[in-house]
């Protein structure tokens, strides 16, 4: 038992800094001199630690020091047979996770609401998916979890699957049955991914929705940087004892920096011992937080501020009651029409706005008083624009149809079409509302009247809109036929 | 031994006074709260490490953001203050006994035992009978209140402590929403001499002015508080504040003031021309 209060890249990192080496090696900056703008903007302290890797501080593709330890350190507070620093975003651990398990040709099972980041991986591997369409919460309009009897049905027509992606929890907190899930893809040799991107505090609170390690998932990606406190870009790469550690490091090393962050690593490693330590007091207060925010919410009338109420057993598992998701169409506006009144009218920015929900996120860095005036604002919102919702959207989900792999349908022939001319075409190219960052339409996939609408609609309501080559997706790219 | 207490006006601008004596001092579950004796100042009043008022000139402060306000309105018959807790505007209004009715909401229980014991010539106003004191967030408290109050005076201190969310676009909204339809709300509005308070004051108006159809800035000299020239908002339903101001009413009330009287009334209202720039530019 290793004790977590060390911190060994910190500490490393303080022992550096006394020893005022003289740097005649990357980054040019030396320690901040050469650009005293730069430490005008991130102070010192900050810029001095900004170092290459060297004998002292170890080197991320290949760690045997401090930074092995501190894997080491964060393996065992996530309960993982091993644990990866890294410095891409929780996009690298996802894309490392899919071209771990899967070669040119194989199957992969998974929801439609995936994070473009899977579907990127699989342009990258040549995989092929096949999609679980999730349950819609109709009333909510928001994918819910996997349902078991879907994975089976997915497995018994794909038996020569390899792997099985679950999203744990989703954006808006819903979460899958992911021990069913985990035993029954073993028993058919497959391998479970989880996107744990936004369940790091799943591993330290206390009644929190089981984690993807505990249930027996062979890898998952967690994001440190979301509910966990590190800083924007560092995540974590869980993996379970069915994997071989050497083998992953190779895998993350096809795509990671060779010039990690030592930033970056410092702050995972800090905040893994802030949670391992403090994280169950810490994550109590967010819950009594996100329960308070919600009883608050609902009192105003027309928000619907949900919670583990859904629970259902099946589409809807359990669920993460630290995230404050509120359905917005009862008072006749959309998610994102709230979302941007909230920002610029009232100084608020939440998480994300889509069709018929916002999701404000609460984390270890939140106090009431900031909750006051999101409620207070919502009330103001309620009685200022409130509509009739007649004519509001609420469709969220809509099934994809896939013609070819996404790696084919992303390096074919294509040419560029006017949106309205491509229904029944193959798009090969993203269309997606970033955030969330869950695609409409992912390479390979075949253009519906129905998902041009949607594309139409989520424009006017002011969805910021990502994936396609033609920024202001006028124009789609297609197949050639 | 030489003691003094310096309150930060801006990073480079101290205002610093002789301190004969720390009288109190404790953390509460909010804010940092001390109590010092001074010669020039008398007892003052710190919250958080910044001067919150001083025995000598709170009186400044108090007339005028309560009776500004008494003098238009022709009959305020039920009053809501966010903040002040230390009985400060408590003790001008009750001066009126036509008000029915003051609910006072202090976010920090400590403040007001604080005051009650050190600053007993504001504090005692609140046992007035007509007063109710909520120790509850100003923000929360107000939400719920729809077409409530004649009058809701904002003694909220400092825009970036705990009182923050009183600062803001959707609390104004929400006290517009509170007020009677001939409602009056006034708060303080920060000084428009340095460069970020300047900022602060104008962000502040620009927010009032997005809610309430009548807006208008006055002034005090309130000599401990940052440049001494402070700045307070009159927003309004119905009455407009020099208009509908009735001076011959309010002297019959027979009401003692030391600083407010309806002659200056007119004049505070007239604001140098930087400070005319400055809330024009976001009106």
């Amino acid at each position: 038992m290793k004790s977590q209060e060390k911190a060994p890249i910190y500490e490393a990192l303080e022992r550096f800094r006394m020893m005022r080496i003289v740097p005649f090696d990357v980054p040019g900056h030396k320690r901040g001199r050469g650009n005293p703008e730069l430490v005008e903007l991130l102070g010192k302290k900050c810029v001095g630690i900004d170092v290459n890797s060297m004998k002292p501080l170890d080197n991320l593709c290949h760690p045997i020091s401090i930074i092995k330890e501190a894997e080491e350190l964060a393996a065992e507070a996530f309960g993982a047979c091993h644990a990866y620093l890294m410095v891409g975003g929780t996009t690298s651990a996802v894309q490392a996770m899919v071209l771990s398990c899967c070669k040119m040709g194989d199957k992969i099972i998974l929801p439609r609401n995936v994070h473009r980041s899977v579907i990127n991986a699989m342009v990258l591997c040549g995989a092929n998916p096949i999609y679980v369409n999730p349950d819609v919460e109709s009333s909510l309009g928001i994918a819910l979890g996997m349902k078991v009897s879907q994975v089976e049905q997915a497995i018994i027509e794909n038996p020569d699957a390899v792997a099985i992606f679950v999203n744990n929890p989703t954006y808006y907190g819903v979460c899958s049955d992911l021990r069913t899930i985990v035993n029954l893809a073993h028993k058919n040799g497959m391998k479970v991914l989880v996107d744990e991107a936004h369940g790091t505090h799943f591993y330290f609170g206390e009644n929190l929705p089981l984690t993807a390690m505990a249930a027996g998932a062979d890898m998952s990606a967690v994001s440190m940087h979301k509910s966990g406190g590190s800083l924007t870009q560092s995540s974590f790469l869980l993996i379970g004892p069915n994997m071989q550690e050497g083998h992953v490091r190779q895998i993350i090393n096809l795509t990671q920096t060779t010039s990690g962050s030592y930033l970056l690593l410092s702050s995972l490693d800090i905040s893994r011992r802030n949670l391992a330590l403090r994280g169950k007091e810490e994550f109590e207060k967010v819950v009594v937080l996100g329960q308070y925010a919600r009883e608050e919410i609902n009192k105003i009338g027309g928000y619907y501020a949900f919670s583990k109420e859904l629970i259902n057993g099946n589409s809807i598992f359990d669920f993460d009651s630290t995230k404050l998701s509120i359905h917005t169409l009862e008072i006749g506006l959309a998610g994102i029409e709230v979302y941007d009144i909230l920002r610029d009218e009232y100084d608020i920015q939440i998480e994300f706005g889509d069709i018929g929900n916002i999701l404000a996120y609460l984390s270890i860095g939140d106090r009431k008083q900031e909750l006051e005036r999101l409620v207070s604002a919502l009330a103001e919102v309620k009685r200022r624009y409130q509509k009739d919702k007649a004519g509001m959207l609420t469709q969220e989900y809509i099934a994809p149809k896939v013609i070819a792999s996404p790696q084919e349908a992303f390096y074919a022939e294509k040419e560029p079409l006017p949106l309205c001319e491509t229904a029944g075409r193959v798009c090969s190219e993203f269309v997606m509302c970033y955030p969330p960052g869950i695609p409409i339409l992912a390479p390979g996939e075949e253009i519906t009247k129905e998902i041009l609408d949607y594309i139409v609609y989520a424009k006017e309501k002011g969805c910021s809109m990502t994936g396609p080559e033609d920024a202001n997706i006028e124009n789609l790219n297609v197949l050639k036929l | 031994m030489e003691m003094w207490f310096s309150d930060q006006h801006t990073d480079n601008v101290k205002l610093s006074i002789r301190v004969e004596l720390q009288l109190f001092s404790a953390q509460s579950e909010l804010q940092r709260i001390d109590v010092l004796q001074s010669k020039e100042f008398g007892k003052i009043l710190v919250v958080d490490g910044d001067l919150f008022l001083t025995e000598m000139d709170e009186f400044i402060y108090h007339e005028m953001i309560t009776h500004v306000p008494m003098a238009v309105h022709p009959r305020v018959d039920k009053v809501l203050v966010i903040g002040g807790g230390d009985g400060g505007v408590v003790r001008e209004l009750i001066k009126y006994d036509t008000i029915l009715q003051i609910d006072v909401v202090e976010v920090d229980p400590l403040l007001v035992e604080v005051c009650r014991k050190y600053f007993p010539q504001m504090a005692c106003s609140l046992n007035d009978s007509r007063v109710q004191i909520y120790h509850e967030d100003g923000l929360r408290f107000v939400r719920s209140k729809e077409d409530e109050y004649d009058l809701i005076i904002i003694d909220s201190p400092n825009p970036f402590g705990p009182g923050e969310g009183l600062f803001t676009k959707e609390f104004y909204g929400n006290c517009f929403n509170a007020l009677h339809k001939e409602g009056i709300m006034v708060n303080q509005n920060e000084s428009p001499f340095y460069k970020e308070e300047a900022f602060f004051c104008q962000r502040m108006h620009k927010r009032i002015i997005e809610s309430f159809p009548i807006s208008r800035i006055y002034q005090a000299h309130i000599p401990s508080y940052p440049s001494g020239h402070w700045l307070f908002g009159f927003a309004s339903k119905t009455y407009h504040p020099i208009d509908d101001m009735d001076a011959v009413q309010w002297k019959l009330k027979g009401i003692v003031t030391k600083y407010y009287l309806p002659r200056l009334h007119q004049g505070v209202f007239a604001l140098p021309a930087y400070v005319e720039e400055l809330v024009e530019d976001v009106e």
